[in-house]
């Protein structure tokens, strides 16, 4: 799907100054975001793949389901009888003379009774089908969400939340619309044929002329429906450019005000507002359009039956009950036909959806526990990585051949430029994914020989950006450990020197972070993640420092809580600030993959290879420096 | 915007952050103020209206000429028994009927459309000016208030709130309209034929229009019920996925999973509530409706044999029955919709009727910069709802020229960040004057200040959009080589060459992620673009390392020959070759000089630096050798 309107852009400096210097040029300019939006709305209308996935989720209620069939059926035949009730109390209670109150009355009580049936089949209808629409709803978004949480991180890597999300919403809606309106499609259908076969019965050549109206209607329907649907999602998909605008202006208001953007995106909102009001307009066309035909047509079928029922009714041919039964009918004709024509598309909807789903639900799970593996209680905290190579895209290791020991209550740090392969080290030592060769020991064991439980247990990580969960500051400490008392808790954050700090906050301990801390500043948020590490008291520590700097004062509590944490902890840390890296007792230098230096800060900087090289010159952390300068450092050619 | 009414005029900086969700159901001004707004366009909702008035009354004749056609096929109306000529008038009389049927039907439909299309198209053309409105208002109300309020609020105001303002004309103002023509012209023809058979026919009107009206509200607290719960569980769903590595790290599957359900099965309970509520309600206004039709047989039917109405007049009875069960099922939902439109509509004027705290004087003229000199006289500030004595800022003076750079060093907290937004007039100072060239940066335009100062905020915010917008986001007019050499200034050309799509490449998601210190550097270079003859760096350049910001620095030396800099960092190495250092502590200048001057000073400044020099020791060595 192509982005709704391109109009007032060129896109990019390449087209930017040839423009003509005259008449002043549509600005370099878009609001809302350009990311076209990708997913299929509609499918194929059946996909027997996705039907047959889907039925595995209907199986736990299938009696449920055959129940609210029985009621779609019996409800369906109790709006079929009631006008045939009243053309039985016309013609025989109350037609020419034949006066009979008694008859009258049973007919009434008849009426009543079905009226009842009417009542317990709809409501058990209702109650069955849209119940279990629900659970359904609820089942899928489990399953899926279940399954997320133990698929690789190799498949989470490379999906974005936010896809990950509109299938969790968005794409089990349209199952659960799917499953709620089928089964009153199937009561539609069968009202149709009902209606035709009650209406040919009694009286075959008026009922004959009646429905010579249906295949009209059914055309004209086939003829409307990809248009309109056309038009319709031009609609949706302007709205959502609308939105999206909106929401940029919402959230990126500072930088607009600041760069005074305000007329000009004014003036691009204004015509992606026209847009969708030109949109809606047209795709309210479609919709009422159907209005004069559908009341042509019913119009028609009346004056069929008026005329024509009529004049056989005068010539004795019809009774006038079936007249009036027949216009109760002509009513009821064209909603079942109206909402069948509609179920066309939400099955495609749904079949798209459901492809989607099941997609997710199907992602093969790489990292299992063996079936024998161990949960051992306690171990010793050293990390062996042996001949150990592994890649994340098949051909492409990005590890060679890595070996190294960390004996227990070591610290040693990992150094290297970007895509040297640090984080994929320390994603290992997790069992985050599978070598491809080798082994890493974990404890003197093999990860794969243990639980994944037991290693998260064993092992702590701080990632380099902190990650706080909107909840409150207690829980996102105790994130860890979720046994820790508020004891353990005040003692960890005492110990990183996060405590007084978070006393200060409006409710202590019980303050809400909101957004993910966004109300913390960033040197807090990593106290609180240093914190919440300290609770799980795991033997081994894996952290990956933060980058970004923060003011000299916050940078010392850093420090000292940093210090804190890696006391009596085998620790592997994926440092880039020097203090943390001449702390460590050993350093690891790792270069495309492959370990080319190891050794303490001081014999690595008089040996004058690659880390030496680096280190003089003078960047804060590895990973800033330009490829070029260490392509340069590679050569030997380095500062000097 | 005229400075001074006396009329309660609510400024964006008095209300506060739980503005005005109070907002009563059924506010009467607000409905008022939107029917308003749907008369603006008068035509259309003349059409309208008539449109509707005309679909009603022709509805009303179908159940009529129904009646009329089923006596006439009996022969009554035709007088005679039976015979010839008898049957031939009647003939005709029932063809008569059936064409005005026919008549009637279409015109029913036709009127029909024409008053869903315009009432449609009124609330569309309701929701643009809407939209537009919120949107222009949203700019420019100032970043206090927009620091005050949530996002996802703004959002919903943004779209779900004009949305229920909308549908106001159609589901509200026309539909009621079409209603009461309809039980109202039903009535009166069915109470001229026979009362009591009129009264059996209406008798579920009441019924299912006061049951539909309960039901409504009551599904509409639970729908709110199950949004807040579906909400919680989006929040639940997306940090998890957001945050798997850390799930993952603590292997903390089952406590997530286990938070998850517990909200999931409180939002399933509400959701079958919600059900229950709605099969209950719709179940049984069906069995009312059909029990009345029972009783109508019932009635009618001892009437006809009674010979008190005629067969056709219960046929046209029932007959209403069926155009009126509809209308009357949808009772339920215009209350809805009236409720809606309240709250919404009184959601949306809420901010809509705010005034900015920060604009244009009325008697504001465009700024004239000749020698780009910024002045701070005796410069006081705290937060407008703040208590008196709550400075940010006090006492604050400075000057900085073009071709010099001011540098403004402090613990946090210390009010560095205000003094940036107070130069681009994002706040109004509490005490004393701030002037560019002379001029009170209050007495000029808005739109002439921010195109003077160039202010590069701590935390850059990108757009959805390719880098080269990105870039040009504060010039959209500036040619391609303007837009590298500010990339080029600000270190990001080469990496952005080397972009599969280069300039093109868009950010975010689907696009490049970048890392701090790369947006940083963007958003140096979206500052530098436009050409501003003040530039504020405020606390731009911590995640950029040291050795590039110092070659950032070198490439600025040229640009910023004719231009007043200031620069905001904790970061000493970042300013120390200012021409003048200000040391800020509590919203004081405590120490003002170069750096060699503080530095024999030995306070504050002097601490500081040490205090850098020892925890990036190695840093400081490098920096001296080169």
């Amino acid at each position: 799907m192509s982005a709704p309107e391109k109009t007032p852009t060129a896109p990019h400096p390449e087209q930017g100054p040839g423009h003509a210097m005259g008449e002043r040029p549509a600005p370099l300019a878009v609001v809302g975001s350009q990311v076209d939006q990708e997913e299929e709305l509609f499918g194929r209308a059946f996909d027997p793949w996705v039907v047959k996935r889907f039925l595995e989720y209907l199986r736990p209620y299938r009696r449920r389901i055959a129940l609210g069939v029985a009621a779609v059926l019996t409800f369906t035949a109790t709006q079929l009888s009631i006008p045939l009730i009243v053309r039985a109390a016309i013609d025989h209670a109350l037609a020419e003379g034949a006066g009979d109150l008694d008859l009258l009355q049973l007919f009434v009580g008849v009426f009543v009774g079905v009226v009842a049936l009417n009542y317990a089949a709809n409501h058990l209808m209702e109650a069955t089908v849209s119940r279990t629409a629900q659970n359904l709803l609820f089942d899928l978004r489990r399953a899926m969400y279940a399954h997320l949480q133990v698929v690789s991180l190799s498949f989470m890597d490379k999906t974005e939340v936010g896809r990950l999300m509109s299938r969790l919403q968005g794409d089990v809606y349209a199952l659960q619309e799917f499953l709620e309106s089928s089964i009153f499609a199937i009561g539609d259908l069968v009202l149709l044929f009902g209606i035709v076969a009650v209406v040919l019965s009694l009286d075959t050549v008026l009922g004959g002329l009646t429905l010579s109206v249906v295949p009209l209607l059914l055309l004209v329907r086939i003829v409307w429906l990809p248009l309109a649907r056309k038009a319709f999602m031009a609609a949706r998909e302007a709205s959502s450019a609308v939105n999206g605008a909106l929401a940029e202006n919402v959230h990126g208001i500072r930088a607009i005000q600041e760069l005074g953007r305000e007329e000009v995106n004014f003036r691009l909102f204004d015509a992606k507002a026209r847009t969708n009001l030109n949109a809606h307009l047209l795709a309210s066309k479609f919709t009422n359009v159907m209005i004069p035909i559908v009341d042509t047509l019913t119009g028609s079928a009346m004056a069929i039956v008026v005329v024509a029922g009529g004049s056989m009714v005068l010539s004795d041919r019809l009774d006038i009950g079936v007249m009036v039964a027949f216009l109760f009918y002509v009513q009821r004709f064209f909603d079942p036909i109206r909402s069948l024509t509609l179920q066309y598309s939400i099955m495609q909807r749904a079949m798209a959806a459901g492809q989607r789903i099941f997609e997710v639900t199907d992602v093969e799970i790489e990292v299992k526990d063996a079936p024998d593996a161990e949960d051992p209680a306690g171990i010793d905290g050293a990390v062996e990585f042996r001949n150990v190579t592994f890649g994340y895209v098949p051909g492409h290791p990005v590890l060679h051949d890595v070996s190294f020991k960390v004996a227990p209550g070591e610290t040693v740090a990992l150094v290297g430029p970007t895509g040297s392969g640090k984080t994929s080290t320390t994603a290992l030592v997790h069992r985050f994914y599978d070598v491809w060769d080798g082994q890493v020991l974990v404890g003197g064991r093999d990860v794969r020989a243990v639980t994944q439980a037991s290693l998260g247990r064993h092992i702590a990580m701080v990632l380099q950006e902190p990650f706080l969960f909107s909840d409150t500051v207690e829980a996102n400490i105790r994130y860890a450990h979720v046994a820790a008392t508020r004891a353990d808790v005040e003692a960890a954050a005492k110990a990183v020197g996060a405590h007084d700090f978070i006393l200060k906050l409006p409710q202590g301990y019980d303050t809400m972070l909101e957004q993910r801390g966004a109300n913390l500043s960033l040197g807090q948020r990593q106290l609180i993640s240093f914190a919440r590490a300290l609770v799980a008291d795991a033997r081994i520590l894996v952290l990956d420092e933060a980058t970004a700097n923060v003011d000299s004062y916050t940078e010392l509590e850093i420090q000292r809580a940093l210090a804190r944490l890696l006391q009596g902890r085998t620790a592997l840390v994926i440092a880039h600030r020097l203090a943390t890296i001449r702390g460590a007792d050993r350093i690891i230098v790792l270069q495309d993959g492959r370990k080319i230096e190891e050794g303490r800060h001081d014999a690595l900087v008089a040996a004058g290879g690659l880390y030496a090289r680096l280190y003089r010159m003078n960047y804060a952390s590895f990973d800033d420096i330009p490829d070029e300068e260490i392509a340069k450092a590679t050569r030997g050619e380095g500062a000097t | 915007m005229s400075g001074s009414q006396q009329h309660s005029r609510r400024v964006d900086t008095q209300v506060d952050a739980q503005y005005g969700i109070d907002v009563s159901r059924l506010d009467a001004a607000v409905l008022w103020r939107i029917t308003a707004m749907a008369f603006r366009h008068r035509l259309r909702m003349a059409v309208a209206v008539v449109a509707t008035l005309c679909a009603g009354g022709f509805q009303l004749l179908v159940p009529q000429y129904l009646g009329r056609a089923v006596d006439q096929a009996r022969g009554l109306l035709a007088g005679a028994a039976a015979g010839e000529v008898a049957r031939s008038a009647a003939e005709d009389a029932l063809l008569t009927t059936a064409l005005l049927l026919l008549g009637a039907a279409i015109a029913r439909g036709s009127f029909t459309m024409l008053q869903n299309y315009q009432g449609e198209a009124v609330g569309q053309l309701i929701g643009y000016r809407l939209r537009l409105d919120y949107y222009r208002k949203l700019q420019s109300l100032s970043l206090s208030w927009h620091d005050r309020v949530h996002t996802g609020d703004l959002m919903t105001r943004g779209i779900l709130d004009i949305e229920g303002v909308r549908l106001w004309v159609d589901t509200g103002v026309l539909r009621s309209i079409l209603l009461t023509v309809l039980i109202g012209g039903g009535a009166v023809v069915l109470l001229r034929n026979d009362p009591v058979l009129a009264l059996a026919a209406l008798s579920f009107v009441p019924i299912v229009g006061i049951r539909a009206s309960i039901a409504r509200l009551k599904l509409r607290d639970t729908w709110i019920a199950l949004q807040d719960q579906m909400s919680l569980l989006t929040k639940v769903m997306e940090e998890n996925l957001g945050g798997i590595r850390v799930v993952r790290a603590f292997a903390a599957q089952a406590h997530e999973l286990a938070r998850y359900d517990a909200i999931s099965d409180t939002a399933l309970a509400i959701a079958s509530r919600r059900v229950r509520l709605f099969v209950l309600s719709t179940t049984q206004m069906t069995f009312v409706y059909f029990l009345a039709m029972a009783l109508t047989l019932w009635v009618g039917g001892t009437k006809v044999v009674a010979g008190e109405v005629t067969l056709g007049q219960l046929a046209e009875a029932l007959a209403f029955m069926l155009i009126l069960q509809m209308p009357v099922r949808q009772i339920g939902w215009m209350i809805n919709s009236i409720a809606r439109a309240s709250t919404c509509g009184g959601r949306l004027f809420n901010v809509l009727d705010l005034e900015p705290s920060i604009s244009d004087a009325p008697d504001a003229r465009p700024l004239q910069v000749t020698d780009g000199v910024l002045r701070f006289e005796n410069v006081g500030f705290r937060y407008p709802a703040a208590a008196r004595d709550d400075r940010i800022l006090e006492d604050v003076s400075f000057e900085a020229r073009p071709g010099k750079m001011i540098g403004i060093v402090g613990p946090p907290g210390s009010g560095k960040t205000t003094i940036a937004q107070l130069v681009g007039r994002f706040y109004d100072v509490a005490e004393g004057r701030i002037t560019l060239d002379g001029q009170d940066i209050r007495g000029v335009t808005l739109k002439s200040l921010r195109a003077a100062v160039s202010i590069v905020p701590q935390e850059p915010f990108l757009f959805t959009a390719s880098i080269g917008h990105n870039v040009a986001y504060g010039d959209p007019w500036a040619g391609r080589t303007d837009i590298e050499k500010s990339a080029q200034m600000a270190q990001l050309h080469s990496y952005i060459k080397g972009l599969p799509q280069a300039y093109q490449t868009l950010v975010g998601e689907r696009g490049v992620s970048l890392s701090g210190g790369q947006r940083q550097r963007l958003s140096i270079a979206r500052a530098v673009l436009p050409d501003a003859k003040v530039l504020v760096f405020d606390d731009s350049t911590a995640a950029v390392d040291a050795a590039t910001e110092r070659r950032i620095r070198e490439a600025l030396r040229e640009f910023t020959r004719d231009r007043a800099v200031i620069v905001i960092a904790h970061r000493l190495s970042s300013l120390m070759h200012a021409d003048e250092i200000l040391f800020l502590e509590g919203g004081r200048i405590v120490e003002r000089g170069s750096h060699d001057a503080l530095m024999q000073q030995g306070g504050r400044y002097a601490q500081l630096y040490e205090l850098q020099a020892r925890s990036v020791a190695g840093e400081g060595a490098g920096e001296g050798s080169r």
